[in-house]
């Protein structure tokens, strides 16, 4: 696709976006607001393990760590929804930043595993500090209303909230990860010694790539929170970091538009296989999965790119075949 | 004292289950290069093969033996027809066919068997063995023995069988190996098969302790990938001591660390294999992996 | 013109959207030949055990169709898999709610998934009847006047054992194993209040919690031996409660074992744990348990089980779940017919807090069903038994709740 066939494309889909709600009902406009903020999340997880090449089993953590923040700066001290997704955002990026650290010293399966741990924990420190989190009871919210005396309900106004965050994010990302900086970060995944070589702090940037990640998971975390109006420690567990990885590897690794597609997948696939069979609703789900990467072993995004590579090069080719005999008609 | 003891006899009954569960984790590694995030609902399921076997009337021992047969035959198979189609595609795409795996096999269980959990049957006798006040646990002891000939087995099949040693070249260089005549297709088909096996093993050894149900190695499954870990990825042997030292530690950390008790014991064991990570993340006992420039 | 068609299409649109739902709105989910009712449960995940109450429910309503319905309106139970994930049951109740207009929501299952939805439940004034957990909070009727429990609460179950133990064993050393999250600790609390009523908090000597994701818990069991403990309180659902039984006996330790109810179940507990581990198991009851050969020639078990051979074959007849789900769905038929004709949401609620001493087949004789507008926990009885190593034996008098 071309610039600005994608360019148009983008804003087709934005201004669908933007009118949606004038379609559908506040149910469905909730599970759209949910495949937004998986996006968020998902996207976050694709600089780290797409983009970066480090594997993470363990983004759930982020994404609690943002709905926490979110659920006790709402509940406990009373302050406005709007300052707890950059304070979430902020929180994540340091801790991300900080398990990035460690996490340097680890490769592929080894920092999979790490992650894994890091997910694995998570329910039971949420419960432990109980006085702040509320423990296994969790903590319930209010949905935040539309303000400025705005004609939406609170169903709506959650879901420009959750789209604009999403657009802002997704800006920002694709020119972090188009530039210099995404060059580096890309060129440490496809050999960290060369980049290294050529001069690139990829102890720095490996670690700044972490926090980032982190720091997207949980301003989705955070989302989420204000979107369901519970967190409870059940909801965090270790499924939630593997349905993430899923999510990112079906919609297409190092794929900024893959984000989505994965949102879209983990927001409704499960939900088709339970209206296909009721007795084995995780079978058909698991089926599903195994064909799709049958089908699309690089992601929906990733086999997009390359039917259209593809398309361009048949096109080239005739191109190329059509000009000779060209050269040839002119000769004879 | 008397309490020490028991919990380190208590830890290292269940740090056995989960080092058998490791060490069909670090054998489908090393065989074919992959995590096999399936593997516990795969043993589980061989488990259900084994109870229905036992429930017809089959000897034990018949029972198990078939069920190891059978095992093997189906992870050959799964590995043909589900993970032949994704191989040398990226890592990641053959993790979540490992997932799919592992969601499918899970819903199949319950599906056919009921989520209810079933007794399974110990080839031990039931009776304690009362050491002083110390009380083993006569299957806990049988289980660690079967897991140490399990180990002992393969690791004779690797050292000294020469299709165990066309299996671990087919892992390490599977070009090379393919211009030595190896079929390395079928070598990871085999490395599946016995994987698949030694999850049997594990599983039959399992379910007497924490009953038969579906969801019966989702809980060992995290405590054997932790002590793989610890144990190292590359070396079986690791893997057991691992799952023994992770079984100790955390009973240990439980018991006698009050402000951790036993509300936080998992993140400990956790928190060690962090650790050991960032300072040898190979592993206690495994090799370092070397990189060519 | 162009313009006008244009504005045309948009209010077509928007009346669509709008409209069409509030058209509706007066009897959501009723029509002269069906009611609608909602359920979540989970059927996939860690939780599956559950799945089968909301089958046994849907085969219940099946036969009650077959048999012409309620006052000539076939029942539409629309009941989805939630995981036992608080998101997933918020997304699946927003879809009952909203996109499949149920009339009310019946015995959705599980704490954590219940409180997701509690708050929306009495913001939109839908019923959110007999919620299948045992926590005290679904009976406040004064702050969420639309949602109701119905199983006996968890507390007034453990304040049972402690007025037991109080009154049997002189010098009480009690150890607790429990579940570490709120229905563990709603047992718990239960437990405490109920010894700091006698002054006995110091009884307890020793409190060990577990995680669902912990293998075993034969570390914890060690413990509360060595504690020297007499009592043995056993908070924990049944995969678990079999392992404790069993490695109680394994390693000679016999005190005297209060077990909850939640894993009462002679089938999927105490049969995987071995009878001789579990003689003396001490626990409460308020439905009939399948096994028990009590009940072979019992009217109601034999109904149950001709019900379970026709209309749920695929159904394990000693899981106790599956008695749990048809009582329940007898209680609501029960409500529903007492409604009427006046369906509404007003009516249901009103009806389902107007349950006068119902007696249901499969709870243990003496034990009924009872509502008001200030109560609304239906069953607040609850007998003691002990097993004598084939089955449960009642002993002392039926025990109620609301006059403690």
């Amino acid at each position: 696709m071309s610039g600005r066939a994608r360019l148009v494309a983008v804003l087709a889909l934005l201004a669908g976006a933007a009118v949606l709600p004038l379609f559908v009902s506040n149910f469905r406009l909730f599970q759209f607001t949910q495949v937004a903020t998986y996006a968020i999340a998902l996207l976050g997880l694709n600089m780290l393990t797409g983009y970066n090449g480090q594997i993470s089993l363990g983004h759930g953590a982020f994404y609690a760590l943002g709905a926490y923040t979110a659920a006790i700066m709402i509940d406990r001290w009373s302050l406005p929804y709007a300052l707890t997704l950059p304070a979430a955002g902020l929180l994540c990026l340091v801790a991300g930043f900080l398990f990035g650290i460690p996490a340097l010293r680890l490769e592929g399966l080894y920092l999979a595993l790490a992650t894994f741990a890091l997910a694995l924990a998570v329910p039971q420190i949420l419960k432990y500090f109980e006085d702040w989190t509320g423990g296994s009871q969790g903590i319930v919210l209010s949905k935040p209303k539309a303000p400025w005396g705005l004609p939406l309900n609170p169903d709506q106004w959650l879901y420009f909230v959750t789209l604009a965050v999403m657009l802002v994010l997704f800006v920002l990302a694709r020119n972090l990860l188009a530039g210099r900086t995404g060059r580096a970060i890309v060129a440490i995944r496809d050999n960290a010694t060369a980049a290294q070589a050529m001069g690139i702090n990829t102890a720095l940037y490996k670690s700044l790539t972490f926090g980032v990640s982190a720091a997207y998971t949980g301003v989705a975390g955070a989302l989420s929170a204000l979107t369901i109006a519970f967190v409870a420690p059940d909801t965090f567990n270790v499924f939630l970091s593997i349905t993430f990885l899923v999510g990112i590897v079906v919609g297409g690794l190092a794929s900024i538009s893959g984000a989505i597609l994965g949102g879209f997948f983990i927001q409704f696939v499960p939900n088709w296989a339970q209206d296909i069979s009721k007795a084995a609703p995780w079978a058909i789900y698991g089926v599903f999965l195994i064909l799709t990467m049958y089908v699309m072993p690089f992601g929906i995004a990733g086999t997009v790119r390359l039917l259209v590579a593809r398309r361009r090069r048949r096109a080239e080719t005739a191109r190329a075949a059509t000009a000779p005999r060209a050269g040839t008609a002119k000769a004879g | 004292m008397e309490i020490l003891v028991q919990q380190i006899v208590s830890g290292l009954a269940t740090g056995g289950i989960y080092g058998s569960v490791a060490l069909a984790l670090v054998m489908i590694y090393q065989a074919t290069d992959v995590v096999n995030y399936a593997q516990g609902e795969m043993a589980m399921f061989s488990t259900y093969l084994a109870w229905t076997m036992i429930n017809a009337g089959l000897p034990y021992w018949v029972a198990f033996f078939g069920t190891l047969l059978v095992s093997f035959a189906g992870g050959v198979l799964i590995e043909r027809v589900v993970i032949r189609p994704v191989e040398g595609k990226p890592i990641l795409t053959i993790v979540i066919v490992c997932i799919g795996l592992l969601v499918i096999f899970n819903s199949l269980a319950g599906w056919i068997y009921s989520y209810i959990q079933k007794p399974f049957p110990s080839p031990f006798p039931e009776r304690p063995i009362m050491l002083g006040v110390v009380v083993f646990g006569a299957h806990d002891l049988g289980a660690i023995g079967v897991t140490l000939i399990v180990l002992a087995f393969l690791y004779a099949f690797f050292r000294y069988t020469t299709l165990g040693l066309a299996m671990r070249a087919a892992a390490q260089n599977p070009a090379s190996s393919r211009l030595c005549g190896i079929r390395v297709g079928w070598m990871l088909a085999i490395g599946w098969g016995l994987a698949a096996m030694v999850g049997a093993v594990a599983g039959m050894m399992v379910a007497p302790i924490v009953f038969l149900d579906p969801n019966m190695m989702a809980g060992i499954l995290i405590y054997a990938f932790a002590s793989a870990t610890l144990g190292g990825f590359t070396s079986p042997g690791g893997a057991v001591v691992g799952g023994l030292i992770v079984g100790v530690l955390e009973n240990i950390a439980g018991t006698y660390i009050s402000f951790i008790g036993t509300e936080l014991k998992l993140t400990v064991a956790l928190a060690v294999i962090l650790v050991v990570l960032v300072f040898k993340p190979s592993g206690l006992f495994g090799r370092a992996a070397v990189h060519r420039v | 013109m162009r313009q006008r068609s244009w504005m045309f299409v948009l209010l077509a649109i928007l009346a669509l959207a709008g409209i069409v739902p509030a058209g509706a709105a007066d009897m959501p989910g009723i029509t002269a030949s069906e009611i609608k009712i909602g359920h979540t449960n989970p059927y996939s995940g860690n939780a599956s055990a559950y799945g089968t109450i909301g089958k046994v429910e849907a085969a219940y309503f099946k036969m009650i169709n077959e048999q012409g319905g309620i006052n000539g309106r076939k029942i539409n139970f629309v009941s989805y898999d939630d995981g036992y994930s608080p998101p997933k049951t918020v997304e699946m109740v927003r879809k009952l709610v909203e996109q499949d207009q149920v009339a009310f929501v019946f015995n959705t299952l599980g704490t954590p998934t219940n409180t997701a939805i509690h708050k929306y439940m009495n913001q939109q004034k839908i019923p959110h009847l007999f919620v299948a957990t045992g926590a005290t909070k679904w009976g406040d009727p004064e702050h969420f006047p639309w949602t109701m429990g119905w199983q006996p609460t968890y507390q007034a179950e453990a304040k049972i054992y402690a007025a037991y133990v109080m009154k049997n064993v002189p010098n009480a050393k009690i150890g607790i194993l429990y579940q570490n999250d709120d229905y563990g600790k709603d047992y718990l609390k239960g437990f405490k209040d109920g010894l700091a009523k006698a002054n006995a908090a110091k009884a307890i000597v020793l409190e060990q919690s577990y995680e669902t994701t912990d293998p075993t818990v034969d570390s914890q069991v060690v413990n509360l031996k060595n504690s020297g403990a007499n009592v043995f309180f056993n908070i924990t659902i049944p995969k678990y409660a079999a392992q404790a039984i069993k490695k109680a006996h394994d390693i000679g330790w016999k005190p005297l074992h209060l077990l909850n109810n939640v894993s009462a179940s002679v089938g999927t507990v105490l049969k995987p744990a071995g009878f001789e581990a579990s003689k003396d198991l001490i626990t409460t009851q308020y439905l009939k348990d399948p096994t028990d050969p009590e009940w072979k020639n019992d009217a109601g078990y034999k109904e149950w089980l001709a019900f379970m051979k026709k209309y749920y074959p695929d159904g394990n007849v000693e899981d106790a779940f599956n008695v749990y789900g048809y009582t329940a769905a007898q209680g609501l038929v029960h409500v529903l017919k007492q409604c009427g004709n006046d369906l509404s949401r007003e009516n249901v609620m009103k009806q389902a807090a107007n349950i006068k001493d119902l007696s249901l087949p499969m709870l243990l004789p003496g034990i009924k069903v009872n509502t008001g507008p200030k109560d609304f926990y239906p069953i607040e009885q609850e007998q003691l038994v002990k097993f004598d190593g084939e089955r449960w034996v009642r002993f002392g008098e039926t025990y109620d709740a609301s006059k403690h």
